[in-house]
């Protein structure tokens, strides 16, 4: 309880160290806020070590590190959606996006997204502040998966997506994909902001590429490939069909949580009801190697 | 302990706010210690929600640790599968064969979250809530899809805002993996009413989004369960948060 003793010795000084520290108080409601919620965060290591028993954490994974993941992913995001809206501007220097959106609400519904993104890169710079990752810029992706780009970074041949931005089902596909990834990549964060108000942020993010994945699903359903807002139940967890994308789904098709079987648990729980009822995590190495195959190599996670 | 107990009685009389900061931080941190034990079972002896008459007591949410957390998403999630129940078995005429089939999956997935924490709380759970649905025409489909939105967004919102609270590594996972769902359903509802309006976060700030951070809607339950009472018939007392 020598932490106690200790948190006593500030509120001599400090008589709101608790209501500082308490992670019920001050739910992080907005950015403005963030840099001053994150001011522990950013605390010298001894100090930050005493919180993080303090809130009871397994995980020793510093939050600057899952920010930064998460920074890396919203950089994707972001430039795969802000390439394609530029592309599709006819004055722009970007020709190499070629295919057609159904209809105007489509583009506006990607160009949203495409916001969102760029708020999320914002937000998570804005507040690692320092800490920050390098930043990322488009021409460090590779969005076709094993292309060859030219020395001015132009795009030359190959790739497992090779005609992403020439064919609108095959750009579906990818977008689809990130967007499930990152609902399953902020999942498998939360218990290392546990007990944080950084937490909030990262749910609220969160639940936003969920919303995203259900829209990009819709789409994905009106060009005429039958998929469901939700992830039904596959066999190998997969239900989009597209193989390339396998591991972004890997384990969708768990239907136990927490040690209990979730099908049949009442009248008309199916195989398929109890899948979608509850998504899946992935590890950060299983993120880590699904965005490794849209990053060029000089730019790859480790 | 004894000693410790006797510190925290004296720092509760004499710090006053201070003292009630200390133990509020200590139970969210569901930290044990025996004065906290203490200090937190008197309040639990006078709603004893482990004893309770529902009928008469209503339920109780005690949020002095996770199990009070879990409660809370249980009551949320009799609230949207009732809702469902009823969608799913007189559809209004006003759907289409896809948005049928598409609320009796949802019907199923309330459900499953229902079943789930009914199941995993085991004797700790609270009992079956009465709902109160009388503000929601059935037979209306514009009526429904406005409802429903209403009850994913302040969903998503209420798992958002309660995450930071929990405690326990699996919990913060399924939580997790449940509020995503919602979220989808959310995006889907949403989309049926006005397309395109997935995530329009402008008209989900009184729910706590912000568009500028392109971030979500969250609430804390004191902010949720007042916006859920008017479909509880329930009582709902809560202690402890």
């Amino acid at each position: 309880m020598n932490i106690l003793g200790i948190l006593d010795e500030i509120q001599k000084t400090d008589a709101d160290i608790y209501d500082k520290i308490s992670p019920r108080r001050h739910v992080m409601k907005n950015f403005y806020k963030m840099g001053k919620q994150l001011s522990f965060a950013a605390l010298p290591l001894a100090l930050s070590s005493m919180f993080t028993k303090a809130y009871g954490q397994g995980s020793t994974t510093p939050v600057n590190d899952v920010l930064n993941f998460a920074l890396t992913l919203e950089y994707l995001e972001y430039h795969f959606y802000n390439h394609t809206i530029v592309g599709k501007d006819p004055n722009s220097a970007v020709k190499d996006v070629t295919f057609n959106f159904p209809n105007p609400t489509a583009q506006q519904a990607i160009t949203t997204i495409r916001d969102h993104e760029l708020a999320h890169v914002n937000l998570l710079k804005e507040a690692l502040g320092s800490n920050a990752r390098p930043a990322l810029a488009y021409t460090n992706f590779d969005f076709r998966a094993g292309g060859t780009y030219d020395a001015n970074n132009n795009y030359q041949m190959g790739g497992t997506f090779a005609d992403v931005y020439t064919n609108y089902a095959t750009w579906l596909k990818v977008a689809t994909a990130f967007e499930d990834t990152g609902v399953r990549a902020y999942k498998g964060q939360a218990p290392a902001l546990k007990g944080n108000p950084v937490l909030t942020t990262a749910l609220q993010i969160h639940s936003v590429e969920a919303r995203h994945a259900s829209h990009l699903r819709q789409m994905v359903n009106a060009a005429g490939i039958p998929l469901k807002p939700w992830i039904t139940y596959a066999a190998n967890g997969n239900d989009t069909k597209v193989e390339a994308a396998n591991a972004v789904y890997a384990g969708e098709q768990n239907t136990t949580q927490a040690g209990v079987e979730i099908t049949n648990i009442a009248p008309g729980v199916t195989q398929a009801a109890a899948a979608e009822s509850f998504d899946e995590f992935l590890t950060k190495a299983q993120v880590v190697t699904i965005a490794n195959l849209f990053i060029k190599p000089a730019f790859k996670l480790s | 302990m004894k000693s410790e107990h006797s510190n925290l009685t004296t720092s509760e009389k004499e710090l006053g706010k201070e003292g009630y900061n200390r133990r509020k931080f200590l139970s969210a941190l569901g930290m044990s210690t025996a004065g906290v034990a203490l200090l937190t079972s008197s309040s639990c002896q006078k709603s004893g929600w482990y004893k309770q008459d529902q009928n008469k007591d209503g339920a109780t949410l005690d949020f002095k640790d996770d199990f009070g957390v879990l409660n809370y998403a249980y009551a949320l999630e009799q609230l949207e599968a009732a809702f469902y129940i009823q969608v799913a078995a007189n559809p209004a005429s006003g759907f289409t064969a896809a948005q049928k089939a598409y609320f009796t999956d949802v019907q199923y997935h309330e459900i499953a979250h229902r079943e789930f924490f009914k199941k995993a709380l085991g004797a700790k759970a609270i009992g079956s809530l009465e709902v109160d649905f009388s503000t929601i025409d059935f037979s209306d489909a514009a009526s429904v899809l406005g409802a429903a939105k209403a009850f994913e967004d302040l969903g998503v919102a209420a798992y958002n805002g309660a995450g930071v609270m929990l405690t326990t590594d699996a919990y913060l996972v399924i939580a997790g993996q449940i509020v995503s769902v919602e979220a989808r359903h959310a995006a889907w509802v949403r989309d049926q009413i006005s397309n395109g309006s997935f995530a329009d976060l402008n008209s989900l700030t009184a729910l706590g989004a912000n568009n500028a951070g392109g971030l979500d809607a969250a609430l804390t339950p004191d902010k949720v369960l007042p916006l859920a009472a008017k479909y509880i018939k329930t009582k709902i007392n809560v202690i402890n948060l």
